[in-house]
């Protein structure tokens, strides 16, 4: 995983609540089987408007998104999270996320920030009066700074820790192997195998 | 994170689960709780299996995981090679990947291929008091079993692969008790769908939803899959009921189901599961279910929905600022006018399946309103068996015969118009009722129009070429 310190960068506004993950990366584009290559398809139905916010040339190269609340409801697919990083997003800003979605960015080195619903009102009216605003999301911090906000977020942490350092969860829970052996012995016999029977 | 979750002295059924898969908890850190069963499809897992390779590392436990082909799969000319090349790739990574790393897979044609949250079930793979994961977030499905059942991204999906364990925040919980009986003709799909018209498609973030109450404890198995698997349309990882004998019934006999002393030995644990009487839950609603009445949706996503007999809503009538805005751009990709009655809303297109509705009793259901009818003109009907064994029972049962007569299409096993992968897809504008879960903007294709309904009304549906209930026949 990228680790993720603090970013310095100018936010995109999508004044939009309940940003499904069918949104953010279409099915179509779940049948590949890389990992990268996902940014071209980031919100793909959407912007075949070009009235649509990413379109405008203003919002070219923000690497922090601004959204409404429950971004990222709906499927579970890590491939919006591939999407939103390829495509160049750092952060993603909301008053709420979906819970999958934010396991997925937090495990991914995309960090998503919970701020009240007036705080990301104050920035989105900031980034669009002004597309230069330039917004740092300081996670040594846990602070958000920028278009006149200034707001400590919270994150635990654990997670704070893991992001900061780039670890990757496998590697970390392969340090307790012995622990999920001792696990394994002590589960009831009856339990089932997908083993053919 | 671990927080400070029930407070009373008894537990709840989902802490029950919770506490019996610890395999390490420390001050500051998410537990790393225990997975029995791994679910895999060929969308979510290309990916981590890929990192296991370049790790050089092995699949912890290929004996607790098992694999499907659902998503892509087309449901019409299966024993023919998948026309779309990137979808038929992506199944044979999911064949390669399987091979290496020790798997069992159902491919297309087997007779146990289907959506893997039927498929599960239906061996009896899951059984109460279990974790179930699979990168898919329909996985709630199986909480319908009293198990702990939730959906996780490809990153978590190579992390169980490779460890059979998950760290895990603990969930805080809620309580759905759903007093009373269903009047007839309203079933677990409207009962779920008003529940998340009720909490809101975020209103249960952050819980584990425990279904109870009467109107719950009545509901055959078929029923609470159907209401555990929209929970995450409520924002909510897990929807849990707690096992009786209902759940006993269902499992008993079935292919990994224990069997002689192993039986009574899980039924006496799965017997100790249920919540504490003295257990407290974090939020608890309630819902009158004598009050329910068929549920359709009207929006773009699943808390957007009212009752059949109510009109498309005014969005001046919200008074959140963001729901009213959220109404507006709905009703303008819906092509809807407020104060349009349902009823009256014309389809073109009526989907019978999914891992919501598409088991044989959902099947049932349908046929028995489609005997002796026949589907409206200019209706096309797909009806798409959640297995191919729920497709073999059905066609035992002549369900096929009933549909064809009517004029249904019927089809193989798949996840289909669901999420349109394969090739059963809306074309922009075409517009469906469907007993499926999503009805986001172009979920089942690109400009297609989503009704979320039960199959009692998809059926009834099919026969009027509008929303209606059996009642309207």
């Amino acid at each position: 995983m990228e680790a993720f310190t603090t970013h310095t960068g100018r936010a995109l506004p999508l004044r939009r609540s309940d940003v499904d993950t069918d949104q953010i990366i279409p099915s179509d584009w779940l049948k590949r089987i890389e990992r990268t290559g996902f940014g071209a398809g980031l919100f793909a139905e959407w912007r075949s408007d070009p009235s649509f916010v990413l379109n405008q040339a203003a919002y070219d190269g923000a690497t922090i998104l601004l959204a409404g609340p429950n971004f990222g409801s709906g499927s579970s697919r890590e491939h919006a999270v591939w999407a939103l990083q390829d495509y160049g997003f750092r952060a993603v800003i909301a008053p709420k996320f979906a819970d999958i979605f934010r396991g997925n960015s937090l495990g991914n080195g995309l960090l998503t920030v919970v701020l009240p619903v007036e705080t990301v009102d104050a920035l989105l009216a900031a980034v669009e009066a002004d597309p230069a605003t330039e917004i740092t999301v300081d996670l040594g911090a846990r602070e958000v700074r920028g278009g006149g906000v200034l707001a400590p977020f919270e994150l635990d942490d654990f997670t704070r820790w893991r992001l900061l350092e780039g670890l990757d969860d496998v590697g970390l829970t392969l340090r307790h192997a012995d622990a999920i052996t001792s696990f394994e012995q002590t589960r009831p016999a009856w339990l089932p195998t997908t083993t053919p029977g | 994170m671990p927080s400070e979750a029930s407070t009373g002295p008894g537990r709840t059924l989902a802490e029950k689960v919770w506490d019996a898969h610890v395999v390490r908890r420390a001050d500051g850190e998410p537990d790393l709780l225990y997975i029995d069963l791994h679910l895999v499809h060929e969308v979510t897992s290309p990916q981590a299996f890929e990192a296991l390779r370049l790790a050089g590392r092995p699949v912890r436990r290929p004996d607790l995981t098992i694999a499907t082909e659902d998503h892509n799969v087309p449901t019409t000319d299966t024993l023919l090679p998948i026309a779309d090349p990137v979808s038929r790739a992506q199944v044979e990574a999911l064949r390669k990947n399987t091979a290496d790393f020790g798997v069992r897979l159902h491919p297309m044609n087997d007779p146990e291929q289907g959506i893997v949250h039927v498929v599960g079930p239906q061996l009896g793979l899951t059984q109460p008091g279990m974790t179930v994961v699979c990168g898919d977030s329909h996985t709630a499905t199986h909480g319908a079993f009293g198990a702990l059942a939730f959906g996780i991204g490809t990153s978590q999906v190579e992390h169980v692969l490779a460890t059979q364990t998950l760290p895990q925040g603990r969930p805080k919980t809620m309580a759905i008790t759903v007093g009373g009986a269903l009047p007839d003709g309203v079933s677990a799909k409207d009962l779920i769908l008003a529940i998340i018209a009720e909490i809101g498609t975020g209103g249960g973030q952050g819980y584990v939803l425990e279904y109870r109450g009467e109107a719950v404890r009545a509901l055959s198995m078929e029923g609470r899959m159907t209401v555990c698997n929209m929970s995450i349309e409520a924002g909510a990882r897990a929807g849990m009921i707690a096992p009786d004998e209902t759940t006993f019934a269902f499992l008993k006999g079935r292919p990994h189901a224990p069997k002689g002393a192993d039986w009574d030995a899980a039924v006496a644990y799965w017997r100790t599961l249920a919540t504490d009487e003295d257990a407290a839950f974090d939020r608890e609603v309630i819902i009158d279910a004598a009050a329910l009445t068929p549920f359709v949706t009207w929006g773009t996503n699943p808390g957007q929905g009212s009752p059949l007999g109510a009109d498309v809503p005014d969005p001046a009538s919200f008074a959140d600022p963001g729901a009213r805005a959220a109404a507006e751009r709905a009703l303008t990709y819906m092509g809807l006018t407020a104060g349009t009655p349902l009823r009256e809303i014309a389809v073109d297109t009526v989907f019978i399946g999914s891992c919501t509705n598409g088991r044989l009793s959902d099947l049932r259901t349908a046929a028995d309103i489609l005997r002796g009818r026949r589907v409206a003109d200019g209706v096309r009907v797909l009806v798409v068996p959640g297995s191919m064994r729920v497709k073999a029972d059905a066609e035992a049962e002549g369900l096929d015969d009933v549909f064809r007569a009517a004029g249904a299409e019927w089809r193989s096993a798949g996840c289909s118009m669901c999420l349109g992968m394969n090739p059963d897809t809306l074309k922009p504008g075409e517009r469906s009722a469907s007993t499926s879960n999503r009805n986001f903007e172009g979920r089942q294709g690109q400009g297609g129009r989503t009704h979320l309904v039960s199959p009692e009304v998809a059926a009834a549906t099919a026969v009027t070429g509008r929303l209606s209930a059996p009642t309207d026949l």
